[in-house]
């Protein structure tokens, strides 16, 4: 893939012409469509053009015949719940291949279920099929900390991550490698496992949303799918989302996505109560303030779906 | 064999050509995974035109995007059985096909001796032919 395709090498003197390459990549396109898309992420919007432009310059030394090897690309996507990793690493494998980094563009997502066997023997053929079937594109480790059980000695994990350690460092054409996970875990992970984080040159961190991204974030999901806030529904939401912050197990954009949900059956119902009525285009489309405020959270303070004393996840 | 001075057996796809560089199996292993077939390794020591199931190397491949994992495999057989026949079979499950549609060689034993013609004489002295790979002259486990 990094092979040469431009055999000809330029002499020193001539000009190379940086703009033209990055129209003829339609890298803009992708970076546009990702700042259009995902809300917030500063650190990581930055890192993603600061690989492109890397990715690009790299490109125009090599018609110089000026090698400087393959950059490492393997990364690590810290954050907590929610926070867009698996969305971003969709992002990344599109925006790689669009760079002739990799060749197909594909994503492999997998978690540790996928990669570690059950039985002695099982694990090294497992991983190396997943590997193989990742080959020209990304593989996408979710939970990774999960690969690394220090408390059971004989867990087959550790065997995973050293043929992962292999693949990662003699086939680097073939195979980028994004962990993800939570931040101290996958911190805990990486003490015990130095060889892993030696070798990921990129480690990001996922920043919480604040409450005006996630109202942003909502109105995207909501556009998505067809429907759209009344301005009192608008208003109501964002004190919803002030609300949902304080309380446990708040996991940023996917509390929003149930929410919103959850909306969604309850502005159903209250159609379905009136149904009397003739409803228009508009009446289907639209999520009123009652449906966002039947939320137990208004009322009592508590999660929706859970029972007065629980504490279960939403 | 006379009609046949390099004395290579040609069996499967580009067999009388120069053995394939790994540019161009992996173009090969392109076509074959564009069109969705399951492609994998095999290996034999007989290369008797008749012998038709090679031992398989590993799984066949499915759901694979890019040669390079192929090619992973090819190698690796290509270490453990350097002076075997290796080739690269692509499957075709579609129904009506079901069968391979691509075949070709992709590492030979440094020597092929060839084969023997033997004669049968037969009731009305008619005559029967038949080959034997000389490869095959020692049991199976002695021959390298």
């Amino acid at each position: 893939m990094l092979e040469m395709s431009n055999t000809m090498v330029l002499d020193d003197g001539e000009l190379v012409n940086l703009q033209a390459e990055f129209e003829a990549s339609n890298i803009d396109e992708v970076i546009e469509k990702l700042d259009r898309e995902l809300i917030g992420l500063r650190p990581i919007k930055t890192r993603i053009r600061e690989i492109a432009a890397l990715l690009l310059v790299d490109r125009l030394r090599r018609k110089f015949g000026i090698s400087s090897g393959t950059p490492t690309l393997h990364m690590n996507f810290t954050g907590n719940p929610g926070t867009g990793k698996t969305t971003v690493a969709l992002r990344m494998a599109e925006i790689l291949h669009r760079l002739g980094y990799i060749r197909e563009g594909h994503l492999v997502s997998v978690t540790r279920d996928d990669l570690v066997g059950q039985y002695v023997g099982h694990t090294a053929p497992k991983t190396r099929e997943v590997i193989k079937r990742a080959m020209g594109g990304v593989l996408f480790i979710d939970e990774a900390y999960y690969l690394y059980k220090p408390e059971n000695e004989r867990d087959y994990g550790q065997e995973a991550i050293e043929i992962l350690l292999q693949y990662m460092e003699n086939n680097r054409d073939d195979l980028v490698v994004i962990l993800a996970g939570y931040k101290n875990k996958m911190d805990k992970f990486f003490d015990s496992n130095p060889g892993m984080r030696s070798r990921i040159a990129h480690h990001l961190d996922f920043p919480d949303y604040s409450p005006a991204e996630l109202k942003s974030i909502a109105e995207i999901m909501l556009a998505d799918q067809n429907y759209r806030l009344s301005e009192e529904a608008a208003a109501t939401l964002e004190e919803y989302i002030t609300l949902r912050m304080r309380l446990p197990h708040f996991s940023n954009a996917r509390s929003i996505r149930n929410a919103l949900d959850r909306a969604r059956l309850r502005q159903a119902n209250r159609l379905f109560a009136e149904r009397s009525e003739k409803l228009t285009r508009t009446d289907l489309v639209t999520i009123e303030a009652a449906d966002i405020r039947g939320s137990r959270v208004f009322v009592e303070g508590r999660l929706d779906g859970e029972p007065a004393s629980g504490t279960t996840a939403v | 064999m006379m009609s046949n001075p390099g004395n290579r057996v040609t069996q499967g796809q580009f067999s009388f050509l120069p053995d394939l560089t790994d540019t161009q199996i992996s173009a090969q292993i392109k076509y074959a995974l564009k069109n969705n077939w399951a492609v994998s390794v095999e290996y034999t020591d007989d290369p008797h035109p008749r012998n038709t199931y090679w031992e398989m190397f590993g799984n066949p491949m499915f759901d694979l995007r890019d040669p390079a994992g192929i090619l992973l495999e090819v190698n690796s057989c290509r270490k453990t059985y350097p002076d075997m026949y290796i080739r690269v079979t692509a499957f075709d499950s579609t129904k009506g096909w079901e069968a391979p549609r691509m075949s070709f060689i992709v590492n030979r034993p440094p020597s092929e001796p060839g084969f023997r013609l033997l004669r049968q004489e037969r009731s009305g002295r008619s005559q029967g032919y038949s080959i034997v790979p000389y490869a095959t002259d020692k049991p199976e486990g002695e021959r390298r």
